[in-house]
């Protein structure tokens, strides 16, 4: 705050403030311990039953009015960049259109305003949900049936690696090995080590498996590989079906890592490469918000070797009723489900949303979307491969998204200012630095839900940064010249940690 | 399609940069017999927005919103009300359709908001730090666990009875494969509280001690006693907070001790939603900053000097450190903290206590009424807002019973313990500020004739 020193030449202002773009201090200097934006029912005569347990202390919790309120979180608001203000193209993240019907119908009073544990035959509405989406997942992917709970990607990662072990374990086979490639998300080996297994890496060869590397590791002690496809690279594993088979000669189980599943959606199922689990995405290929960072849902769809391990809760349906199996009903049915990883029954303001994008889309509208997906992200591979490197341009089409590298930059220019550029031009960066086997990684994932007007910018802004950075153009080191905030520094945040905030005078003392 | 850009002579064009005849010869990669020729059968075709949106209206109507109906349903969830603005600014585009603050410098939005929340959950459980939130309370419970594992380097968790149910569910699940070692105080619940036997375990095996406040039953207790002792024996006092309303009118597990403070923060702008999203709470103090799972959101100074938000420490995270990280959490509840956060600052310190003292006083009112009625006893003498009855009759069929007179009259001890519990016919009531007199009347009068109505079936 303060003092504006406008190193971009323009002239200052008294506020810090620049027209449209507001500085906003934290609620802890502009609130107040009085300040209330609520009125509250009057507190009826009561005996007290708190105990010796009544709060004496101070919470130190601030207040604002509504009308405050209101104006500090739109100020917050605009300063950040979302799907909605344009081209959002982190690759492995798919940041597609999130559809307004979609917030409609989960507002809906039947819908947001039930409760978890009512009884079930108030419930049948959502329960209906459940099972339809449930329906519809399984039958995209060709598998057997769909654990609903798990509450984001990482979380079904964990469901499908606990399901595997349950199997092996049911038939007394302690194996302690998970195959995971160099090209993973890192979410992987945590899931895997966090499962308990320990985790042995598969390397690459030009952007995918290298298959014999993977099948001679295979053995009594392996029990199963975690393989995401459409890859990390944005290609597709050709030989998930010669993988999957050798794995299952082998006593093991294929995990396959759903988060680029909108590449397939409609035209491939991976029921028939051979998985035996996959997450999900909902919050990608099902276009739920990503709101800032969660919540997402992450349905792990499961082959019939691994169904019975699945985890609960379950809906079933029973001519016109459902019923849904908790902890009191499993043990006569679902007598080997592995146990339950949530509270309740997952993310159903999620579901809510992912089908009515389904439904919206249909069966033939999901096949345009993957197809329109790719079209776009080799329409930005083939317009760009003569301006950034492209490590697997010659291997074929791409799937989902385009990876470059940093390679052909000037001495001391990096992916880094590429992506700090971009922002200037308008646009959010691509994911960087990711997957660590190119170095220097671009991976741009542009989705089915941008135009082709849009892209056509996008290229020739990403295009003009690449030269900059190859020419060495020096005022490149400091972008973002625009944005609410230049260069942070991440270096000093992990140094001194400050994670709350604290009065001015205090902070001072505590040093 | 509306969600679709692309024209055909965009499409077109755009295959003839590629070099392709059509879009299904990008597919190239995918074996032949793995290619679907044409839409999956068995599924319907696109729809226009009209008749998705009817098919919805259709289903919610076959569900009982809370609204409509005299509503006393918690453990775990609570229905508040939420004020118009939380929705309203939720759903701003900026909010709504970002994504993970990897790029701070058009992130700090999310991130001042983060470093907000942080702050308000970190003041609100009593504790010196938390973290940018987890999936639920349930997943926090358990990475509590976790952490207080790699803390103390020791692996055997002393779970109170008056934990919810589905929580020890989840670390019952994780724990058959970490290999962590859970010791239930009590076999099942009694109507006095575990302490007692949750001291007597204690030993210099412990890492941590999970005791829920209030509990599952509505029951508070001070917490003192039990962190002191575990400290003693080099332990961890982890606690689990499912109602935050509550510590407006309740001294925090902090302060009295807890190292490690989980929570659901769903009452506080989120709604009940079925169950989620909702939004885990970590806090803890600040020595084990390092051992935490999940976001971290840190002040730091732009290249101008200006203050600034970024996610930090993320070496202790997946996408860095790998098979070596804290938690496989990749993500948090952002939208829902959003939530959390601004409901948070509408009340504020005033706000807050206000609301908790109308919840208490409301609860205090309806257990009066409700234990009135012939053979209707109060299982949990101190409680917050909710409170446990037990009833003459077996729950279950009677909480049915009022629910098809239009009454959502608490949650049977049935629905959550596959064996009742061990209290008999308990009935778990909550009552919050939604709650009106004359709701509380009603539900009187038809608890009185479920059970009457059993008695005479």
């Amino acid at each position: 705050m303060g003092a504006n020193d406008s190193s971009d030449g323009t002239p200052a202002t008294t506020t810090g403030n620049r027209a449209l773009m507001l500085e906003e201090a934290l609620i802890f200097e502009i609130g107040g311990s009085d300040t209330c934006g609520v009125d509250l029912s009057p507190v009826p005569a009561h005996t007290s039953r708190l105990g010796d347990l009544s709060r004496s202390r101070p919470i130190g919790l601030p207040g604002l009015s509504e009308p405050e309120t209101v104006r500090h979180y739109t100020r917050l608001s605009r300063q950040n960049y979302g799907i909605d203000l344009g081209f959002f193209p982190l690759g492995s993240c798919t940041m597609k259109h999130n559809p307004r019907l979609n917030e409609k119908v989960a507002r809906m009073k039947g819908f947001a305003d039930i409760h978890p544990l009512a009884p079930i035959s108030t419930v049948q509405g959502a329960l209906a949900v459940i099972h339809q989406l449930a329906h519809w997942l399984v039958t995209l992917t060709g598998m057997d049936s769909v654990a609903m709970s798990p509450k984001a990607g990482a979380h079904g990662e964990l469901c499908g690696v606990l399901a595997i072990r349950a199997a092996l374990e049911a038939r007394g086979d302690a194996r302690e090995v998970i195959l995971v490639p160099e090209s993973a998300h890192g979410t992987n080996p945590a899931t895997a080590a966090f499962a308990g297994y320990r985790v042995e890496s598969i390397p690459a060869r030009d952007g995918r498996v290298d298959t014999d590397a993977l099948i001679a590791k295979l053995g009594p002690n392996v029990a199963g590989v975690m393989i995401t496809n459409p890859n990390t690279c944005g290609l597709f594993e050709r030989d998930l079906k010669i993988i999957a088979d050798a794995v299952h000669a082998a006593g093991g189980f294929v995990y396959c890592d759903g988060a680029n599943f909108n590449a397939i959606v409609g035209r491939v199922r991976p029921g028939d490469l051979g998985v035996d689990a996959m997450h999900i995405n909902l919050h990608k290929t099902f276009s739920t918000p990503h709101g800032g960072g969660g919540p997402g849902s992450g349905p792990v769809v499961f082959s019939a070797a691994l169904s019975p391990f699945a985890p609960l809760p379950f809906v079933e349906k029973d001519g016109d009723d459902y019923h849904l199996v908790e902890e009191e009903t499993a043990q006569d049915h679902h007598a080997s489900s592995f146990g339950r990883m949530v509270a309740f029954h997952g993310q159903m303001g999620m579901f809510t949303r992912a089908l009515s994008y389904i439904m919206s889309h249909g069966a033939d509208g999901l096949r345009q979307v993957s197809g329109d997906a790719v079209l776009n992200a080799n329409y930005i591979l083939r317009s760009l491969e003569n301006t950034l490197d492209a490590p697997f341009a010659g291997s074929g089409p791409c799937m989902h998204e385009a990876l470059f590298s940093d390679d052909g930059m000037a001495e001391g220019f990096s992916t880094l200012d590429i992506a700090k550029g971009l922002i200037d031009e308008g646009f959010h960066p691509m994911t960087v630095y990711f997957p660590l086997v190119v170095h220097g990684a671009m991976l741009v994932e542009p989705t089915e839900t941008e135009s082709k007007a849009g892209i056509d910018q996008f290229i020739t802004a990403l295009r003009s940064v690449a030269e900059r950075a190859k020419a060495g153009d020096a005022s490149l080191k400091s972008a973002p010249h625009f944005a609410p905030r230049r260069r942070l520094d991440e270096t000093l945040a992990a140094r001194k940690p400050v994670l709350v905030w604290k009065e001015p005078e205090l902070a001072v003392a505590a040093e | 399609m509306r969600y679709l850009p692309l024209t055909d002579p965009d499409r077109d064009a755009m295959l003839r940069v590629i070099g392709a005849p059509n879009i299904d010869a990008l597919f190239v990669d995918v074996p032949e017999d793995a290619q679907l020729t044409g839409p999956i059968r068995d599924l319907p075709d696109h729809m226009p927005e009209m008749l998705v949106e009817r098919h919805f209206s259709d289903l919610a109507r076959k569900n009982r919103a809370a609204a409509n109906h005299p509503f006393f349903l918690g453990c775990g969830a609570y229905r508040h009300h939420v004020p118009a603005s939380v929705d309203h600014l939720i759903q701003r585009g900026e909010f709504l359709t970002a994504y993970t603050p990897y790029q701070p410098e058009i992130a700090q939005g999310t991130l001042q908001m983060l470093f907000e929340f942080q702050t308000q959950v970190a003041r609100l459980l009593g504790c010196d730090v938390a973290n940018a939130s987890m999936y639920d309370g349930s997943t926090a419970c358990w990475e509590a666990i976790g952490m207080a594992a790699r803390v103390t380097k020791r692996k055997r968790a002393i779970l109170s009875s008056g934990l919810h149910p589905h929580y020890v569910s989840v670390a019952q699940t994780m724990a058959k494969f970490t290999g962590d070692v859970l010791d239930i105080a009590t076999p099942e619940l009694v109507a006095e509280t575990d302490e007692a036997r949750l001291l007597a375990a204690i030993d210099s095996e412990t890492s941590c001690v999970v005791v829920q406040y209030p509990d599952i039953l509505g029951r508070i207790a001070d917490l003192s006693e039990v962190a002191a002792k575990a400290h003693e024996h080099g332990a961890l006092l982890v606690a689990v907070v499912t109602e935050p309303v509550a510590l407006g009118a309740c001294r925090s597990p902090g302060e009295m001790g807890a190292d490690i403070v989980v929570g659901e923060g769903q009452s506080l702008g989120v709604g009940l939603q079925f169950g989620g999203p909702y939004v885990g709470l970590f806090a803890c103090k600040e020595k084990f900053v390092r051992q935490m799972p999940g976001r971290l959101c840190g002040e730091t100074v732009d290249a101008e000097g200006k203050r600034g938000f970024v996610l930090t420490l993320s070496t202790r995270e997946q996408h860095i450190r790998r098979e070596k990280a804290t938690s496989n959490i990749c993500t948090n509840s952002g939208l829902c903290a959003l939530a959390f956060s601004i409901h948070m600052t509408l009340l504020g310190e005033k706000g807050l206590r206000e609301l908790a003292a109308v919840n208490h006083a409301n609860a205090c009112v309806a257990a009066e009424r409700l234990t009135q009625i012939p053979g209707v006893e109060l299982v949990t003498p101190t409680f917050f807002n909710e409170f446990t009855l037990k009833l003459p009759k077996e729950a279950r069929p009677v909480v049915r019973a009022m629910a098809d007179k239009g009454v959502l009259g608490g949650v049977s001890l049935g629905r959550l313990y596959p064996d009742g519990g061990g209290i008999e016919n308990g009935l778990v009531v909550a009552v919050t500020e939604t709650v009106s007199a004359e709701d509380i009347e009603t539900f009187a009068a038809t608890l009185t004739e479920a059970l009457g109505a059993e008695a005479l079936a």
